[in-house]
């Protein structure tokens, strides 16, 4: 499954509620304010430790919106439009944590 | 692939409508249909012809209508929830006439109809992705 994640950790804990309940084969993209989470001082081990196995993307535009292209974690995936939908048809199911 | 989107929230205040219609526009661009895009919740305000932005801002609602999201038989198939929308002061001429209000605001690339047909929207649809706040 792909679950998209539209809100900053900061926020709402929409992220740690997806981090909670995802299974081992799904694959989370930060959309929107989500991106912030992708910034390496957000501090979420979990995400972190999902990132490591290539599992965490994050939009590309909504990074550069956010002034935070310089900060983005290490092996979290950007990608654009293009690549949102292909994460759609690529993971089945997709589940918005709004 | 069948591709549907379901918006709950209004153009300006929320990006969930913005960030539908660059999803909706690159997935044609790939090649896949957009079967259907639900406007549900404040959602259905993206579908007002009386929306005038300025002129160096984007005009949410002539996006959407620029995709030109139809079906077989030409009907559009950007539809807004109709329990939503006459809430909110979103009437097409049918609703109007029948409500006795003399006027209509809903975008001709638009059409007002109800909730079953977001369920048939999940049905048909090999995706259904859902963009809200």
């Amino acid at each position: 499954m792909l679950h998209t994640v539209n809100k900053s950790s900061f926020e709402r804990n929409s992220l740690q509620s997806c981090l909670n309940a995802i299974d081992d084969s799904s694959v989370i993209l930060l959309i929107e304010d989500g991106v912030i989470s992708a910034a390496n001082n957000a501090n979420s081990s979990m995400l972190a430790e999902l990132a490591t196995q290539g599992r965490v993307f994050a939009l590309q535009g909504d990074i550069d919106a956010r002034g935070i292209s310089s900060k983005v974690a290490d092996n979290i995936k950007l990608v654009d439009y293009a690549g949102f939908v292909d994460l759609v048809v690529e993971h089945g199911t997709a589940v918005s944590w709004v | 692939m069948k591709i549907s989107i379901q918006i709950n929230e209004g153009p300006y205040q929320h990006q969930a409508s913005d960030t539908a219609y660059q999803f909706a526009k690159a997935a044609i661009a790939k090649g896949h249909e957009i079967f259907r895009v639900f406007f549900y919740h404040d959602g259905v305000d993206n579908a007002s012809r009386f929306t005038v932005p300025p002129q160096d801002d984007r005009n949410v609602v002539n996006n959407w209508a620029s995709l030109d999201i139809k079906n077989a038989d030409g009907e559009p198939e950007l539809v807004v929830c109709v329990a939503a929308a006459l809430r909110r002061g979103m009437l097409d001429e049918g609703e109007a006439d029948k409500n006795g209000i003399d006027g209509n605001n809903i975008h001709p690339a638009f059409r007002i109809s109800g909730l079953g047909q977001l369920i048939e929207a999940g049905i048909q649809s090999d995706r259904l992705v859902v963009f809200g706040d």
